[in-house]
């Protein structure tokens, strides 16, 4: 098999020596590794057809990876697996003003993406933590979100077309640059979130929107978690969309404020970091009108970003927290349970009071604003006793999640670090016809096994 | 000092989030994870818990990074990426995997002779200097084969007085109220002695009382680098005794190579007790010079108005994390626009001996810095590393590129020809 992959390629673009291997046998999430018997660089959706029609000779599983920055464990190899790696697609083909619409393969980076469309005066809404350096090929497969979410939705609402290779080796392309489309299933949505386990998605054409002219970021500090909250409950109340309301606590805080060194207040308890961004007269009004209700919810200062470079500090510390967090504990488990909006000041609470009995250190952090939290338990992998702590903190969180309604994931998958809560949230009937897709589709389970469900 | 004796948990540090990839110049050329921090690390993880075993393949990679540490001002969790990195590289020398015989000849010559005795690395430098200056220069490239001759051209210039000709072991103006000790480093001594005359005139006009003593060790960055900690700590030793640092306000690097390994004795001496008030000493110039308010020139540092930008030393910006103040020193300066380099603190290559190991990788990125040099149509290039300095005029010999300081110190100078 490496013998035709290397043909198909050059030697250059299959790695088999265990030294090239080792630092793909992880991504971005704590705690789970394997090593996978290759790695190989197509460069064409041509390359890649091929490749899938090599390993299923060989029955050789295929994990699809882009930069590896997931969070799910989603591209971790299973055993025997090859690594297929899309880092050298990297073209943005063509932007479409006309339309609104760009097309890229998969390898481009999600912040090339934006910067691109900027340009043209357009604009790519979803950005993910990791936008930087993240993939748009893995964001589609993870459906990725960010901190835009509220007002702007997630990588899904932006995807018009996705060019998928099949697991037969098939190349199919799902959607076009049409806004109204209904011929058939919407099988572009299939493929949105099916984190590998489907189809390797070769090409994807994206929605743009018109860039906003204007832009407010506001911090907001509080004495207590159950205000921020409230205020963020009190905005939306009174009819305003921000395009972010993101939350830190205490504990994040400090480790954002460690790294970045911009002097944030590190004695509050809670910190609400508020965007708004539209027509100039319409954030102006909305601004200081968001300003006025932190204010009378308890805000002890609101602050106001004094030009559009401060405002990217502030955004860019706000995505630096999940990693700032990792400065406590050399072991960093994050999650991403997500309730509805109206739910959140209770689920926060019933974090720290969880963490708190079981003795453990968490940092909650994430976006107030669409009930996404990012609870991350702060621990050291070589304790196995402490971690047991954190797994039954973590099946705490879940139940509560689920019973309050929420969902265990809201933008980072199940993979490999959430499959074992899928049926509670899920059920029977719902579980098994996401099974019979799969079988469906991939008879043979050489896409991404074990990821999701067994 | 071995990878499975570090504690554990500077490596455990890396919890793998990929924020380090955009910022690695290696993983930008190739986008193969082993090239990137992430992966470099994760290999060391595996040698430390024998995954895997301390290979050729291993020495390889420790020697394609460049040890610039833009991945540590990238990193949100603090990994030190430069302990994990010098102690690869002292096991990869301590186990011997890399070694050849005239490898090993380099070494000895560069590493244990050289760099460990100021007076005949001086001597050195002479003869240096008058084979560069006599003609023999000239001749004997004729007859070098090419790949001998590319080498003999990165030879650096010697200048023709070495800081110990131009600078007095103690040198005070009117009124100085703060004590200051000068370093003088080994290049910057032999090639750029006017750097380090610019910068004890900048300190002397700014109240400083200046202790240059004139025969110094050299800091010992080189070795710590070059996996030898064992005449790091020899040569940091001999600093400490000849400048106790109880006796000074600060200890002046003007190096961002030097600089960055020179705050960290602490670490390389733990038991050494004068060796933290050291680390607390060290500061760049232009650190010291923000801190104590510069005097702001009244004269230009030339007739005409100049177009400057600035190159951060990734020692400097990275390892020290002194960026805005050399441009506030700059920005002081009359007479002198400032505008900025795209990439400012990507490295350009030189990254101590790396234009040598792996000078491919070396030639990309110093195009790539050169490519946006130009495209701020600068005068001058502003940078605080003499090995910058090297990498950047071999590449592009017409372009005049100076230390701030030294433009500092014109401004002075003229001052005091205008009254």
């Amino acid at each position: 098999m490496i013998d035709a992959l290397t043909a198909l390629l050059g030697a250059e673009n299959v790695l088999t020596a265990k030294e090239d291997l080792v630092p793909y046998s992880f991504d971005g999430t704590a705690t789970f590794r394997e090593l996978p018997v290759a790695v190989v660089f197509p460069r064409t959706t041509e390359e890649v057809a091929r490749c899938v029609k090599i390993c299923r000779e060989h029955q050789t599983p295929i994990i699809t990876r882009g930069s590896g920055t997931g969070l799910s464990g989603g591209t971790v190899p299973t055993p025997g697996a090859i690594v297929l790696c899309l880092v050298h697609m990297t073209k943005i083909v063509e932007i479409d003003p006309a339309n609104l619409t760009l097309r890229a393969e998969p390898g481009a980076i999600t912040a090339d993406i934006d910067a691109a469309a900027a340009e043209h005066g357009l604009f790519y809404p979803p950005d993910p933590g990791s936008m930087k350096i993240s993939t748009i090929g893995g964001n589609v497969a993870e459906n990725s979100g960010g901190l835009r979410g509220l007002k702007y939705g997630v990588t899904r609402d932006y995807v018009m077309a996705v060019t998928v290779v099949l697991p037969d080796g098939e190349v199919a392309t799902f959607g076009n640059a049409c806004v109204k489309d209904v011929a058939g299933y919407s099988m572009k949505d299939v493929f949105i979130g099916s984190e590998g386990t489907l189809g390797i998605i070769t090409e994807v054409l994206l929605k743009l929107l018109p860039r906003p002219e204007a832009r407010r970021t506001m911090l907001a500090t509080f004495s207590s978690m159950e205000a921020a909250a409230e205020t963020v409950s009190a905005i939306i109340a009174a009819r305003i969309i921000p395009c972010t309301l993101e939350f830190l606590d205490q504990m994040t805080i400090r480790c954002v404020e460690d790294y970045t060194k911009m002097g944030l207040p590190t004695d509050c308890a809670a910190l609400l970091l508020m965007e708004t961004d539209g027509h100039p007269a319409a954030v102006e009004d909305e601004a200081n009108r968001m300003a006025a209700i932190a204010r009378s919810h308890g805000a002890m200062e609101v602050m106001t970003a004094a030009d559009e470079a401060e405002s990217l500090k502030l955004a860019s510390a706000r995505r630096s927290a999940f990693a700032s967090l990792a400065r406590v504990r050399p072991t960093t488990i994050l999650e991403d349970v997500t309730v509805p909006r109206s739910h959140l000041a209770e689920m926060v609470t019933f974090i720290a009071e969880t963490a708190a009995k079981l003795e453990l250190t968490v940092g909650t952090f994430g976006h107030m604003g669409d009930g996404n939290l990012h609870p991350t338990f702060l621990t050291d992998e070589r304790d196995e006793e402490e971690m047991k702590r954190v797994h039954q903190a973590l099946d705490l969180i879940v139940s509560k999640t689920l019973s309050l309604g929420g969902t265990i994931t809201g933008e980072h998958g199940v993979g490999l670090a959430k499959k074992m809560w899928l049926r509670d949230q899920l059920g029977d009937a719902s579980l098994n016809l996401m099974k019979k897709f799969k079988e469906t589709i991939d008879p043979d389970c050489l896409l991404n096994p074990h990821k999701i469900f067994d | 000092m071995s990878l499975k004796k570090l504690d554990f948990s500077i490596l455990q540090q890396c919890m793998h989030c990929g924020m380090c990839l955009p910022s690695c110049p290696t993983y930008d050329t190739t986008k193969r994870e082993r090239n990137s921090p992430r992966g470099r690390i994760a290999l060391m993880r595996a040698v430390a818990t024998d995954e895997i075993p301390l290979s050729q393949s291993f020495a390889d990679e420790m020697s394609f990074c460049l040890g610039c540490l833009a991945c540590q001002s990238a990193c949100p969790a603090a990994v030190d990426y430069a302990t994990l990195f010098e102690t690869s590289r002292a096991e990869i020398e301590a186990t011997g995997v890399s070694v050849s015989a005239p490898r090993r000849l380099l070494r000895f010559l560069t590493l244990d002779l050289l760099f460990t005795r100021p007076r005949f690395l001086r001597v050195v430098g002479k003869l240096l200097r008058f084979y560069q200056v006599s003609g023999a220069e000239n001749l004997v490239r004729k007859i070098l084969p090419k790949r001998l001759r590319e080498l003999e051209r990165q030879t650096p210039r010697m200048a023709a007085q070495f800081s110990n000709d131009l600078i007095d072991p103690v040198e005070s103006g009117d009124g100085s109220s703060k004590k200051v000790a000068l370093l003088t480093g080994c290049v910057q001594d032999l090639v750029f002695s006017q750097v380090n005359r610019d910068t004890a005139d900048v300190l002397l006009a700014n109240s400083c009382e200046v202790h240059t003593p004139s025969v110094q060790p050299c800091c010992g960055s080189i070795h710590s680098h070059n996996g030898e900690p064992g005449m790091a700590r020899e040569n940091a030793s001999r600093l400490l005794d000849l400048l106790p640092p109880q006796d000074f306000d600060a200890i002046i690097s003007n190096a961002g190579g030097c600089g960055s390994h020179l705050r960290h004795f602490s670490k390389l001496l733990p038991n050494e007790p004068r060796a933290a008030l050291w680390d607390a000493k060290v500061r760049d110039v232009h650190e010291f010079l923000a801190e104590i308010e510069v005097r702001s020139p009244d004269v230009a540092p030339f007739e005409e108005e100049k177009r400057v930008t600035y190159h951060d030393s990734c020692h400097l910006a990275h390892g020290q994390k002194v960026t805005l103040e050399p441009r506030q020193v700059i920005d002081l300066i009359p007479g002198i626009e400032r505008v900025d380099l795209s990439e400012s603190d990507w490295c350009c290559g030189s990254a101590g001996v790396y234009s040598l190991t792996q000078p491919e990788q070396s030639q990309l990125l110093l195009e790539r810095k050169l490519g946006h040099i130009r495209a701020t149509g600068a005068e001058i290039l502003l940078t605080a590393n003499p090995g910058c300095v090297l990498q950047i005029q071999n590449g592009m010999p017409e372009l005049k590129i100076m230390n701030p300081v030294s433009l500092l110190a014109q401004a002075y100078r003229n001052e005091s020809k205008k009254l």
